[in-house]
């Protein structure tokens, strides 16, 4: 094939970049963006209904709302914004032409479409069955056709994604290996795969059964392996967000990784033992045993956590070796307080680091545990947890990467950069503090999915303690400060991308401490190799500490309730 | 940097630093620590649940249900006059999920060892036992059993925490504890 393909060069960071590939990760962000935005909605009225004293939306809508909030969010935004971060690492980062353009749009126009069809089906009424549509409660054939198209769009990304590397490598774009961030968003698109042929196995079955020509599904069957796809669903988030956490720091401080063969098997140890995950959701089920329990929540003896672990040192680690190189030695954490508090890439990756690992991190593996389960299973601890995972984690990387990338990649001026210094801690703290109250509402037993805990119309009522209504207004409250950050990010984001003044200079995200100055700075290593991180390493020992008290905790309450065997 | 292929060709032959390597175990020995927790509450703890499950048509445990109710109920309770079921201590017990009750009211005895059996008539529901904060998960066509051992007198509920429709957050049960 000949190839036509059209290049424009970054003033910016000197990058290549496949003007095919440049217009579908920026049609792929925006379209992100805009499901942020709508999901992001109907996650205010769900946060708005749990607050006791407002109870925003009737019992019906508030259902509808929180299956289009789940769906919208957990599965359209992230997964739009990886697909831009797929075609990024592919294309842009490897400077390399886009394999088959147009399998790529085909593919956005499924996602976009299919994400429409499930959403006319959930707003019609008669697809409130959450996000996890566990049988026998069936939706419209819609809902998971829906669904399908949408992943078949993104089997199809992934598709291009692989083909852009094999360009790459065949044209010789680069030497050597694949960069780290190429290397986790190979691992990620891997996952992804796997994730999608699991859902293929079940909601395929599941649409014929809505539509009446499959007669029966199991409903332990269902679960099993809808969370095959829905559990690694969220391990291609980690994988994604974890790859960027990378690139900011080699975007803002020039940091190389401390180890590449730490961190390239740490990312491994994802692919290894992820994916076969799903029982973290069926841990009190009826039907299975303790043994495939224990091993398969444990992602065979916790060594998928031991990655996440590793990349908790190695990130921040990587931020210490490069601040400490540019002469940041003072004591533990100068390179810390010296860091660009003010710039929203770094405060939003920074934060996103702290929450994923103790808001997010912590508590998973926590509730992980077989028996731990009993005291948290389907409470509002659940949400707490993920919210503190894919919200502060995985969605603050994304706007941290964004201050970074819609400036370089439209070459135009943040529209308000004033506020969006902001936004980064009005987002993660209210966020935070949401995946807190709803976490503290789930040790009182507050159940999850749920749109009266008064009982109004109950024939019987349980009465929760005050301090779980508190934290449910507390929640509610939370939840406006995080929607104003989040409202705020996507009013900057869709103003620079429309109104934006070209840009002049390097915006200050995008401190080009990339190869000119920072490769002086840096010694010709690979990697960081011989500087010690005694900051970072201080950090990781706190974290531990908190982690392994918590986790007792946990045991302790447990040992309190009725014996059970 | 992490944007850039590895300036070293060669990147897996490189030193890794102290610091990490130290990282690296710590966090593998937590690993292992918290993996042997849970074989280990098998052993030394008293919050496990059993591996004993069946299949089980609805009707089949209805019937079940309705033949303990019939036999030992002691009372009605509330507007809806829920039957209220003492069984003898130590025997099988049993509560059914529907849309959207959970049937019967049990009381029991404290400190006596109860077999609980729970199933669902429709769609799954979620059985959480307030305010202890057990929570089980019923699913339709499958029984659970787990031996249960109420330690404390009191009025306990449940409520259920698994999404069932639009009458979802009506369906509260009840749990008498009493001392003997």
């Amino acid at each position: 094939m000949i190839n036509t393909t059209n290049y424009r060069t970054c003033p910016d960071t000197g990058f290549k970049i496949d003007l095919s590939a440049d217009k579908l990760i920026k049609w792929n962000a925006v379209s992100g963006v805009v499901f942020l935005l709508i999901g992001g909605l109907f996650g205010l009225g769900v946060a708005l209904t749990r607050w006791p004293a407002v109870h925003l939306l009737p019992a019906d809508w508030f259902y509808l709302a929180l299956t289009a909030h789940g769906f919208d969010v957990l599965l359209v935004w992230i997964i739009f914004f990886e697909v831009a971060v797929l075609y990024f690492a592919g294309a842009v980062l490897l400077g390399s032409r886009l394999a088959a353009p147009k399998v790529a749009w085909l593919a956005y126009w499924m996602m976009l479409g299919g994400a429409i069809i499930t959403n006319i089906a959930v707003l019609r009424g008669d697809s409130t069955v959450m996000f996890t549509s566990y049988v026998p409660m069936k939706a419209a054939p819609e809902f998971y056709l829906g669904i399908i198209i949408f992943a078949v769009g993104v089997l199809l990304a992934c598709i291009v994604f692989f083909g852009t590397l094999v360009i790459a490598k065949q044209d010789k774009t680069y030497t050597g290996s694949v960069p780290l961030v190429v290397f986790g968003a190979t691992v990620a698109a891997i996952i992804a795969v796997f994730t999608i042929a699991a859902g293929a196995i079940i909601l395929i079955p599941t649409l014929l059964w809505s539509v009446g020509y499959v007669g029966h599904i199991d409903t332990l069957m269902y679960k099993i392996v809808w969370w095959a796809m829905g559990h690694s669903s969220q391990q291609v988030n980690v994988v994604v967000q974890i790859s960027l956490w990378y690139a900011l720091a080699a975007i803002l401080f020039g940091a190389k990784p401390l180890s590449e063969k730490v961190s390239r098997t740490a990312f491994l140890l994802y692919i290894l033992f992820l994916q076969l995950a799903s029982v973290h959701h069926l841990l009190v089920e009826p039907g299975l045993s303790s043994e495939y329990k224990i091993f398969n929540t444990s992602y065979a003896l916790y060594l998928a956590v031991l990655g996440s672990m590793i990349h908790g040192l190695t990130v921040p680690g990587a931020v210490e070796a490069a601040q400490r190189k540019k002469g940041y030695n003072k004591g533990l954490f100068e390179w810390l307080r010296k860091a660009p508090w003010g710039n929203p890439a770094f405060s939003g990756f920074a934060l996103s680091v702290v929450l994923f690992g103790f808001l997010g991190g912590i508590t998973g593996v926590m509730m992980g545990a077989e028996q731990l389960n009993i005291i948290i299973h389907n409470t509002l601890y659940v949400p707490g947890h993920f919210h503190g995972t894919v919200v502060v984690g995985t969605t603050l990387a994304f706007m941290a990467f964004s201050y970074w990338f819609v400036p370089v990649l439209w070459q135009k001026e943040l529209v308000m950069p004033g506020i969006a210094k902001w936004q980064p801690y009005l987002f993660g703290i209210g966020m935070g503090l949401v995946s807190v109250f709803m976490m503290g509402a789930g040790t009182l037993g507050v159940p999850r999915r749920h749109w009266d805990i008064n009982f109004s119309d109950a024939a019987m009522a349980y009465e929760f303690p005050g301090a779980a209504h508190l934290m449910m207004g507390l929640n509610g409250m939370a939840a406006l400060v995080g929607g104003l950050g989040a409202a705020i990010f996507i009013l900057n984001m869709v103003g620079t991308i429309l109104w934006g003044k070209p840009k002049t200079k390097a915006a200050p995200a995008a401190e080009p401490s990339t190869d000119t100055h920072g490769a002086q700075v840096l010694a010709s290593h690979g990697s960081a190799e011989g500087m010690s991180v005694p900051g970072t390493f201080t950090l990781a020992m706190v974290f531990l500490v908190a982690f392994v008290l918590y986790y007792f905790v946990n045991w302790k309450y447990l040992a309190g309730v009725w014996p059970l065997s | 940097m992490s944007i850039f292929p590895p300036e070293k060709r060669i990147w897996w032959k490189e030193p890794i630093e102290r610091s990490e390597i130290l990282w690296i175990v710590i966090a593998l020995v937590w690993s292992l620590i918290m993996f042997v927790m849970m074989p280990y509450w098998h052993i030394a703890g008293e919050q496990n649940l059993s591996n004993e499950a069946y299949r089980i048509r609805p009707e089949v445990f209805a019937e079940r249900t309705e033949a303990m109710a019939e036999k030992y109920t002691v009372r009605e309770e509330g507007d809806t006059g829920i039957p209220v079921v003492h069984p003898p201590a130590g025997s099988d017990i049993y509560m059914l999920a529907r849309l959207w009750e959970w049937w019967p009211v049990l009381e029991l005895e404290k400190d006596q060892t109860y077999r609980l059996h729970l199933s669902s008539m429709d769609y799954q529901h979620g059985f959480s036992l307030l305010p202890e904060n057990i929570n089980l998960q019923i699913h339709p066509d499958y029984e659970m059993v787990v031996t249960i051992k109420p330690n404390r007198s009191g009025e306990y509920s449940v409520v259920c925490n698994e999404f069932c429709g639009i009458g979802h957050h009506t369906m509260v049960g009840r749990i008498h504890v009493v001392d003997k």
